[in-house]
């Protein structure tokens, strides 16, 4: 069982998330939520998860940005995060992977698609 | 031809709004939508009494604001497909939920106009709702208006770009949020 953080600004998007990972019939341990970067690195500073699911546009501080400043921390740069955003094109992906991410899923996305790109975390 | 010198016909938008909408809708809300005439107006849409529009702002070589526009009860269809759930009026949740669908519609738009004019930043969503409202955008006076007809209501998707006049230096940062000019 993986507990995993999902960082959107919609919380509707966390919501339908976490549903269809768990269509995907994922083992999910504890699911947190976070509204930006911001909020995710401080809920960080008490929780531990093994995944991280993170949305690119979000205010304050974005995606991007976000995985910048785990990259750049010593215990958490180890945690796999995995974007899941409308931003598709090429350049965007390219600029994900080379900060470090470990997957994109571009939105919209259904439950084969999240099973399909998470099954290598579990 | 350089990126900012690069033309976007109006059928290749109707086009790209078309794809994304209904890719979005059939995957995201499993609601068949079917696309209906398209117009260039002055100024974007807004349903005529009452409703929900969605904004979002688009730069980088190319500048400018898409969004879509619905009756509240469309609205409040629309997410209670999105969050499984029942919705009888418009709340929060409604919002958030007509605010994802406008990233995701406007996001996968932008993808496709990116192939032509160049990479782009997409802020993060400005949602109205009330009545006899106008929006327009400051700079940019034609809007591309693409109407859906969902469950025997009109949703309109809406795009105004033009090629931008001013500088751009380095990356436009993701998220970034952008006032919106609303008539009352």
């Amino acid at each position: 069982m993986l507990d995993i953080l999902i960082v959107d600004d919609s919380a509707g998007i966390r919501k339908i998330l976490q549903r269809v990972i768990r269509q995907a019939e994922i083992p999910l341990g504890a699911v947190h939520e976070a509204g930006d970067g911001c909020e995710a690195l401080e809920l960080l500073k008490t929780q531990t998860v093994g995944l991280i699911l993170s949305d690119i546009n979000m205010p304050n501080m974005n995606g991007l940005e976000l995985l910048s400043h785990l990259k750049a921390h010593d215990t958490l740069k180890h945690v796999p995060v995995v974007m899941v955003s409308t931003e598709g094109s090429q350049q965007k992906v390219l600029e994900a992977v080379q900060l470090g991410a470990a997957g994109y899923v571009r939105k919209p996305f259904n439950a084969e698609q999240i099973k399909e790109k998470l099954a290598a975390f579990f | 031809m350089s990126e900012s010198n690069a033309q976007i016909s109006r059928t290749e938008l109707v086009a790209a709004i078309t794809v994304a909408t209904t890719e979005v809708f059939s995957t995201m809300l499993g609601i068949e939508i079917t696309p209906g005439e398209t117009q260039t107006e002055p100024r974007a849409a807004a349903p005529p009494e009452s409703g929900v529009v969605s904004l979002i702002g688009l730069a980088g070589p190319w500048v400018g604001t898409g969004g879509i526009a619905c009756t509240g009860a469309l609205a409040c269809r629309i997410s209670a497909a999105f969050l499984t759930t029942t919705v009888e009026a418009v709340n929060d949740d409604v919002l958030d939920a007509v605010g994802e669908i406008t990233n995701m519609i406007i996001g996968n738009v932008k993808t496709a106009i990116e192939e032509k004019v160049g990479p782009m930043g997409l802020s993060t969503p400005t949602v109205i709702f009330g009545r006899n409202f106008q929006t327009r955008s400051a700079r940019i006076h034609e809007w591309t208006v693409v109407a859906f007809t969902c469950e025997d209501e009109r949703l309109y998707v809406q795009l105004c770009v033009a090629p931008n006049q001013e500088p751009v230096h380095g990356t436009i940062r993701a998220g970034f949020q952008v006032p919106q000019v609303l008539n009352i």
